[in-house]
């Protein structure tokens, strides 16, 4: 009796536990952690494929003068930098992180909608190839920014309904995406993990999940009506026929702002995990940092029209687009302060990971500071359209969305691989590019004050210093990035050798549960949910 | 060798963060010329040293933490969180700053939009890729293009940018205005949006197709003021300028006048000798025709037609004049182009080697018959 229970047992063993041989294991998996793994892989590549095209936009502006590209080309590159980072790289790496941690984190099995998680990471792959595929139709890529705005947008070749039907592709992803990330959440947390006891990654995934769904179909439309303007001969957006190329603005914008905070949104929360525990404090004000991305959330519903102060608002728009977006500041204030409370007076180290999310703080509030200067709508008349919006929105993404997503990925590789990362070549790989960015983006500011256009191939001799100075650190900050997938590869492969505990880092389960759970977590975790919530946060 | 000695100055600039070669440098918002250029420039400031205080305060307090609250220096993690007193603080405190901030920013805001009571209007048209200028109270009417030498260097890349004077800022004809004077610009557009900037008058502009903008200006300084297109308009966005230049009244009346003399004056169709057919035709050339056609005449393909052995243009005479008067769906109607410029363009395009044709012919103004009649 007793045999044939054991027996039983085994078998079940074998047939459940592992993932299935080879590539198909890949392919087909439901696995939350296999297909966080592919979201970050395919993230971590497309992070290369942008970054190539914007060392090629950062060659042709070393020096002024035409030299390597034609401009309609160059306009294609400014365009797919941008359509490759946001969608291929930033996005699908905060959801390669709630794949892996969210489960994880809320004492879950896995995702409550395993089979449809793997449908969105493939039709992922199949949008973003379909969009890269366009680079080589005739006529080029879609080169009117990645805002493609009309007029000019419906002026693109061949490509122009495989770029639409990419972004459709893409919108479909992100939604199934964020519907898994909801229903995750809402149904699968362990017996004891209230809402306020979340991680705050776990928090601020759930409300980017809904800011996903609002948004998606709204620039699923306005592409679509693109679409019908070009060739079913509707006038959404054209004058002659009682349209107007404003309303693309506007329907854009209202998707565009909110997805900024996608990238964003995260971002707090992986800072608000990983600043905790190497401060060895609790954070300090976790509830007023779940209403502080509430807030911002809903604030970014309420802005949208603050991206095109100069495009004729009548003077009550003007005002009240100010107000709304002065009004940001003052929750993400609460956060940055938040972060710097959460340092004092506690017992700091200095790992790879720690690193990284200080200079995310350090650099995004910079990024903060100029997003307030251009919130005062006259002064906005100076500044829009020129590089010191480019040195802006640059600095809330690279140094911010991207540094902690590099923050996360030393943070949790160990648990991931049960290896551990080389720290000294972490820390080069931190100080070449916190270096770097400011070399790269800083000067930028100097450029778009002293009157230099964005998405310009050329331009004045006045302007050929900073630009040198700004490639340079282009190409600094690009080459480091390969040290990263030096160490990702080493720490798979073993890393130093050491063994890591289950915690990783000193106290680390006192604020999350994944670090209870063995290094490397194993294929299933939580299987049966955790008995002890942390609190720690309370 | 240009190219080592200006790496090797890169460390050095970026050591000092200032200095230049070049005069016109700049790291900061220029002042301009106008009241309101003025007032907003008085706000960036204000906003900027809001800012810096910020960070000074709000980084100086994480650095001292950083460098005094560290494990390695023995300090032993307190354990606080949640202070309602403190969290009530940091949020009245950037509450009042913004307040602060929004009122003179409102003031700038009214004053922007007091386009009214001006004295004079122009209209601006923003085409891919110049502007168009229209003073609607005296009838002139004129393209601004990129200036020929810019136009030569942006499209052979062997030249030397730093050889041109204001590179990529300068055009054929720029906009006169008068000093001391409201003027009222009306924006629009013939085909994208583009938008039109100018720093020193304070603010730019979006021009939207079928869509009229206001904007206005009192520029009380006399002088050159140069901007660009600042909203992304296609292939050759970077490449066209505005300039703007003011001039005291007298001068201006002086300018009107002379303007409109040779606006009215019909066009000198007397025949040319060939050489001087074939040079005006190149400028011609690289006004109307090279940002599409290119400078060799070889297109872009996909995009736009060569005209570097192409049929149509070697072709027979009539029917060429005919096309580019007719124009096409992707091509501008060049009907209003006098008859000694299509003259000349024609003997250009059919002949020049530099877009590698040679029929070997010319044809002078006064065979130019219409082969368009602008009633039809």
């Amino acid at each position: 009796m007793t045999a044939v229970v054991a027996e039983h047992d085994d078998h079940h063993d074998h047939h459940d536990h592992g993932p299935e041989k080879g590539i198909l294991r890949w392919i087909i998996t439901t696995n939350h952690k296999d297909i966080g793994t592919l979201y970050l892989v395919f993230a971590l590549a497309m992070f290369f494929v942008g970054g190539t095209m914007a060392l090629i936009i950062r060659s042709e502006l070393f020096e002024p003068g035409l030299q390597f590209v034609d401009p309609n080309f160059f306009n294609s590159m400014t365009t797919m930098h941008a359509l490759v980072m946001v969608f291929g790289a930033v996005m699908p790496a905060f959801v390669g992180l709630a794949n892996w941690m969210i489960p994880m984190m809320i004492g879950a099995p896995d995702m409550a909608l395993p089979r449809m998680n793997n449908m969105s990471f493939w039709m992922l792959v199949a949008g973003v190839l379909l969009l890269a595929s366009t680079l080589f139709m005739e006529g080029g890529a879609p080169a009117a920014g990645w805002t493609l705005y009309p007029p000019l947008v419906l002026q693109t070749g061949k490509a122009f309904p495989f770029a639409i039907f990419s972004v459709h592709m893409l919108g479909i992803s992100s939604i199934m995406g964020a519907i898994n990330v909801i229903a995750t959440i809402f149904n699968m947390r362990a017996p004891g993990m209230t809402l306020m006891k979340m991680p705050l990654f776990v928090w601020t995934w759930l409300i980017t999940a809904f800011l996903l769904i609002a948004i998606m179909p709204v620039f699923a439309g306005a592409v679509t009506m693109l679409l019908t303007d070009k060739f079913f001969d509707t006038s959404f957006f054209d004058a002659a026929g009682g349209g107007d190329p404003v309303l693309y603005q506007h329907i854009f914008w209202f998707f565009g702002h909110p997805e900024v905070y996608v990238m964003i949104l995260p971002t707090f929360g992986v800072a608000s995990t990983i600043i905790p525990v190497f401060a060895r404090k609790p954070l300090f004000g976790y509830a007023s940092m779940v209403y502080a991305t509430g807030a911002i959330a809903f604030l970014s519903f309420i802005v949208w029209s603050h991206h095109m102060f100069t495009v004729g608002l009548p003077i009550a728009g003007e005002l009240y687009f100010m107000y709304a977006t002065m009004l940001i500041a003052i929750p993400t204030g609460v956060k940055v302060f938040n972060w710097t409370a959460t340092m004092w007076k506690g017992s700091m180290t200095f790992e790879t990971p720690m690193l990284f999310s200080i200079a995310f703080v350090v650099l995004f509030t910079m990024g903060g500071f100029t997003g307030l200067m251009m919130s005062v709508a006259p002064v906005d008349f100076q500044y829009h359209d020129t590089y010191f919006i480019v040195a802006h929105f640059h600095y809330t993404l690279v140094p911010a969305s991207v540094f902690i997503l590099m923050a996360a990925g030393y943070f949790w590789l160990p648990k991931w691989t049960g290896n551990m990362y080389n720290e000294k070549i972490g820390k080069l790989h931190f100080w070449l590019s916190a270096i770097s960015v400011n070399i790269l983006f800083f000067p930028q500011h100097f450029l778009g004050l002293a009157g230099m256009p964005r998405r310009i191939p050329d331009y004045a001799v006045q302007f050929a210093d900073w630009n040198m100075v700004s490639s340079i650190g282009a190409f600094i900050y690009g080459f480091s990035q390969l040290l990263f997938v030096y160490i990702v590869i080493d720490t798979i492969r073993g890393g130093t050798g050491e063994k890591v505990s289950d915690e990783v880092w000193e106290d680390a389960s006192k604020h999350s549960l994944e670090w209870t759970v063995p290094s490397p977590a194993p294929y299933h975790t939580f299987t049966t949910p955790p008995e002890k919530i942390p609190t720690e946060h309370f | 060798m240009k190219k080592t000695k200006q790496l090797l100055a890169c460390p050095v600039l970026m050591a000092l963060g200032l200095g230049s070669a070049h005069a016109d440098y700049t790291l900061n918002l220029t002042k301009g010329v106008t009241q309101l250029s003025n007032e907003l420039y008085d706000l960036h400031m204000l906003i900027m040293w809001i800012c810096v205080f910020i960070g000074i305060a709000v980084f100086g307090t994480m650095f001292y933490s950083i460098y005094h609250h560290r494990k390695s220096k023995g300090h032993q993690a307190e354990q606080f969180h949640e202070n309602t007193t403190v969290e009530i603080i940091w949020t009245i405190i950037p509450t009042l700053i913004l307040v602060g901030m929004a009122i003179p920013a409102t003031k700038a805001v009214v004053d922007l939009d007091r386009t009214q009571e001006s004295e004079m209007s122009i209209k601006v048209t923003g085409k891919q890729w110049y502007w168009d200028y229209e003073y609607l109270d005296n009838g002139i009417h004129f393209e601004s293009h990129l200036d020929e030498a810019s136009e030569r260097v942006h499209r052979v890349s062997s030249m030397d940018p730093r050889s041109v004077p204001n590179y990529l800022l300068n055009v054929d004809k720029p906009l006169v205005v008068p000093v001391k004077k409201k003027i009222r610009f009306l924006f629009t557009a013939a085909d994208v949006i583009h938008s039109w900037w100018v720093p020193e008058l304070g603010w730019k502009k979006d021009a939207n197709p079928g869509f009229v903008n206001e904007a206005w200006t009192y520029v009380d300084k006399p002088g050159t003021y140069r901007g660009q297109c600042t909203e992304l308009c296609g292939r050759d966005h970077g490449f066209m300028p505005v300039v703007v230049i003011a001039m005291e009244q007298d001068q201006y009346d002086a300018w009107v006048k002379a303007t409109l003399d040779k606006q009215n004056q019909a066009p000198d169709l007397s025949d040319q000798t060939r050489n001087s057919l074939m040079a005006h035709g190149e400028s011609v050339y690289l006004k109307n025709c090279v940002a599409c056609h290119q400078i060799d005449g070889n297109g872009i393909p996909g995009w736009f037609p060569a005209l570097r052995g192409s049929a149509k243009v070697t072709g027979n005479m009539d029917q060429l004049i005919g096309f580019i008067q007719a124009g096409t769906s992707k091509m501008p109607a060049f009907r209003k182009l006098p008859d000694n410029e299509l003259a000349e363009l024609i003997t250009y395009i059919r002949n020049a080697p530099a877009l590698g044709n040679n029929v070997g012919d010319e044809i002078q103004p006064n065979k130019i018959t219409p082969k368009w009649d602008d009633d039809e």
